[in-house]
């Protein structure tokens, strides 16, 4: 296999990553609805830990599309 | 990757490139006004504008002044949240931070496109504009927790109540935590902007290139297409707006750290 195709190749397995990120991204959301459903009260609350919860979960799946942009166009 | 006839180019929209085409040269550097520090520039007489607008000092606020006052109590309150009493002196910072993020990523998002040969720059997009800004960020921390502390800092990193016996192993895993906060920080909102874009771009590609195949293809490929680039704008919008809270709320948590060490 020739050095492009790999890299073609290699970018194509990293986008799985963000495959896996949107499960991360959709697992903080969902336990969040499904806990404010229960105490609606106490939702409002904790508004700022879901976004910390996201950012940290969305960085790491953006990751995996860093390495794709890398071996597209640096490498 | 140049682009051929069809084929879709992505990134010709990141590039830097000087407004009128010719390059400013001063002394072996390139000094000239690029479209990256045309948006920035608008971006702060945008901000300017709406802060100008809600400094009349009303005792009943009118709109402009109720929006402007909106933000500005929200960055308080989140930092008051985060940091507790003393975290409203960082306001100023965080603020200024919060509104230029959100400012610049809405400018990259206006539909200038439609005027052919113009296209709107998104200055977040490039990490050496977000990594600037996430150094400025964390060198605000160590200033402020090393001039508060001295060296009983560095007790940050060894949390409550941890066995002696792992003190040192404890120690280096929360300093390289530590130190990744910089580059986290930058990268997110790197990514975020570019990712969003790309997209955009490829599905506005499809849309064109199913125009030029024809009347069958067009309705197949180009109209769901351009659905969908309407829903991603929306998105799009509301990543930008998540981003720049996201980079405030935890450069003012990172502040908690500093200033609240345990």
């Amino acid at each position: 296999m020739d050095a492009e195709a790999a890299k073609l190749f290699g970018a194509g397995l990293a986008a799985i990553g963000l495959g896996l990120a949107a499960l991360g991204v959709g697992n903080v959301f969902g336990q969040f609805l499904s806990a404010a459903l229960r105490n609606p009260s106490a939702a409002d609350s904790q508004q700022g830990r879901l976004f910390i919860g996201f950012a940290a979960a969305e960085l790491l799946g953006l990751l995996a599309f860093v390495i794709a942009m890398i071996l597209l166009f640096v490498a | 990757m140049a682009a051929e006839a069809g084929k879709i180019d992505p990134m010709h929209q990141f590039l830097v490139e000087p407004l009128f085409g010719r390059h400013l040269m001063l002394g072996g550097y390139d000094v000239s006004f690029t479209n990256s520090a045309l948006f920035m520039v608008l971006t702060l007489g945008a901000l300017w504008l709406f802060m100008l607008g809600g400094m009349r000092r009303e005792l009943v606020p009118g709109r402009w002044q109720a929006a402007v006052e909106g933000f500005t109590g929200f960055i308080g309150n989140m930092l008051q949240a985060n940091i507790g009493p003393e975290g409203r002196k960082f306001t100023p910072y965080v603020f200024s931070l919060f509104m230029f993020i959100l400012i610049a990523n809405l400018m990259g998002m206006i539909p200038i496109g439609v005027v052919p040969g113009l296209h709107a720059f998104t200055v977040t997009s490039h990490i050496t504009v977000t990594g600037l800004l996430a150094i400025l960020s964390f060198s605000i921390v160590l200033i402020v927790g090393f001039s508060r502390h001295g060296f009983h800092f560095f007790s940050l990193f060894v949390p409550h109540g941890t066995p002696v016996v792992m003190i040192p192993l404890m120690f280096v895993i929360e300093l390289l935590s530590f130190l990744v906060r910089p580059f986290s920080l930058g990268l997110r909102l790197f990514v975020a902007m570019t990712a969003g874009h790309i997209l955009l771009k490829v599905l506005a590609g499809f849309v064109v290139n199913g125009l030029n195949a024809g009347p069958g293809i067009a309705a197949i490929v180009s109209i769901p297409s351009f659905i969908l680039m309407i829903g991603i704008t929306l998105l799009e919008l509301l990543v930008c707006a998540i981003q720049a809270y996201v980079f405030a709320l935890l450069t003012s948590l990172y502040l908690n750290d500093a200033v609240n060490l345990h």
